[in-house]
């Protein structure tokens, strides 16, 4: 299996060669008249952003999870976010014609050229606050993909319609583990409670419309249509698992605007430390 | 229900050729049978063949690009240009009957159907079941007494079973 791939290249490295740094191949990525490029690809950075980070934070767990099908199962969450930032940060630099691909973008763009939300840069201190988290930003993704199915940009409302099933079963997954551990032993409610305490002011964040969303009239998500939606579903995981969720906390725009916390740039640094060390190198 | 409304012979003759490409992952069923080959038209231009991955960061894409490709060429079928279709997005609902017969025989359960993910419906709600998934069929004994002991397994796509009537653990394609 795989063979195709090599096939293609003299030197038999894996992918190198095949579209595979496109996943966005021969769609047509043209910007529909009356949408605003460069404020498209600022939001599609966004949200690329937030599964990027999400993804490399869950990435750390890999060989730290407590049992293995965890393993596998925070490992295949990850890969399904990567997929999903692939496709945002491509449509990125294809909608402000700046031609930047998803490798431009990952890897050699400063920390605080970064997007994201607090809540996708947070390093989780145990597996309460990474299952809390991942119901969070799927909750939440989830209700803003099935939004952006029926916006303007037809390449936006496609990757947001495959993430949205995706998303889905993230959120079932980490639903279920809240749940357990918060109806489980006193200690596993303790500590899920606690990764509640902490977790949940940050969705504020969630509910602020950073300034591009007004520029991208019936392409973008305003807070306002999915705040009840997510709020609803939370709570009914919440109820369920006997926690209790403090309410949102004050937004900034912080991570919006580029400023983030004092281990963002260590993550960015390992993130990017193998693209950097070896500039043009494929595979 | 093997090819796509195929309306002339070269067409007709691709998605032949198609239905012998393996899936990289699950090499049991073609890449015809999985549903993510989704259309194929002849133009002056040549071939031009949709393909719709199943997950979006499934390492699996770039090789049954590559191998569409190939693979057409090889048959002497001219130029062939081979492109993304990320939507709709992919369902398990487009798994040929030829292809679940091809799964289980390779001791892989096929997904339920229809899937319950929300594609295609123009829900706008962000419902969540967290009732436990309905047991699979066991594709070795039949029995519908089994038990899912991880949701995911080798691949992105499918989950770990155990059937508790024949003892034997085996793998599920995930239904979305």
């Amino acid at each position: 299996m795989y063979a195709d791939l090599v096939h293609e290249t003299d030197d038999g490295r894996w992918a190198f060669g095949t579209g595979f740094t496109d996943p966005l191949a021969g769609v047509d990525t043209r910007v529909p008249a009356g949408i605003d490029g460069g404020a498209l690809a600022m939001y599609c950075r966004m949200l690329g952003d937030d599964a990027l980070v999400h993804s490399q934070r869950l990435q750390e767990w890999v060989t730290r999870a407590p049992e293995l099908e965890e393993e596998t199962a925070i490992a295949n969450i990850a890969l399904d976010l990567l997929g999903q930032a692939r496709r945002l940060l491509t449509r990125s630099g294809t909608a402000d014609g700046s031609g930047r691909s998803e490798d431009d973008l990952a890897y050699w763009r400063a920390p605080h050229e970064f997007l994201s939300v607090p809540l996708a840069d947070h390093r989780d201190a145990d597996f309460a606050e990474l299952v809390a988290r991942v119901l969070l930003l799927a909750t939440w993704r989830q209700a803003v993909c099935l939004e952006l199915r029926h916006g303007a940009d037809p390449v936006l409302a496609a990757i947001a319609a495959s993430a949205a099933t995706e998303l889905r079963y993230h959120r079932e997954h980490a639903a279920l583990w809240v749940v357990r551990l918060g109806r489980g032993t006193e200690l596993s409610h303790r500590r899920m409670q606690a990764a509640v305490d902490r977790l949940w002011p940050l969705r504020g964040e969630l509910y602020r419309d950073p300034p591009v969303v007004a520029r991208l009239p019936g392409v973008a998500v305003p807070a306002a249509a999915v705040r009840d939606a997510v709020e609803d579903a939370l709570s009914g995981v919440l109820d369920r698992a006997g926690v209790d969720g403090p309410p949102p906390g004050p937004a900034t725009g912080a991570g919006r605007d580029g400023h983030h916390g004092p281990d963002f740039a260590e993550m960015i640094d390992e993130l990017q430390s193998v693209a950097r060390a070896h500039p043009g190198a494929s595979w | 229900m093997v090819t796509g409304p195929a309306t002339t012979p070269v067409e007709q003759r691709a998605w032949e050729v198609l239905a012998g490409v393996a899936d990289p992952e699950m090499p049991a069923i073609s890449i015809v049978d999985l549903g993510v080959v989704r259309g194929i038209t002849c133009g002056n231009a040549g071939l031009e063949v949709t393909v719709t991955p199943t997950f979006a960061g499934c390492p699996a894409t770039a090789e049954i690009l590559a191998a569409t490709g190939r693979t057409l060429r090889a048959a002497g079928l001219g130029e062939v240009r081979v492109v993304l279709q990320p939507a709709p997005p992919w369902t398990s609902d487009w798994i040929t009957e030829r292809g679940r017969r091809a799964l289980a025989g390779a001791g892989i359960a096929p997904p339920d159907r229809p899937a319950t993910a929300p594609t295609g419906d123009g829900s706008r709600t962000v419902d969540l079941d967290l009732r436990p998934p309905a047991p699979a069929v066991c594709p070795r004994c039949g029995s519908r007494h089994t038990v899912r002991t991880s949701a995911w397994g080798s691949a992105a796509c499918r989950g770990l079973h155990r059937c508790r009537a024949c003892g034997e653990p085996f793998e599920a394609v995930r239904a979305v």
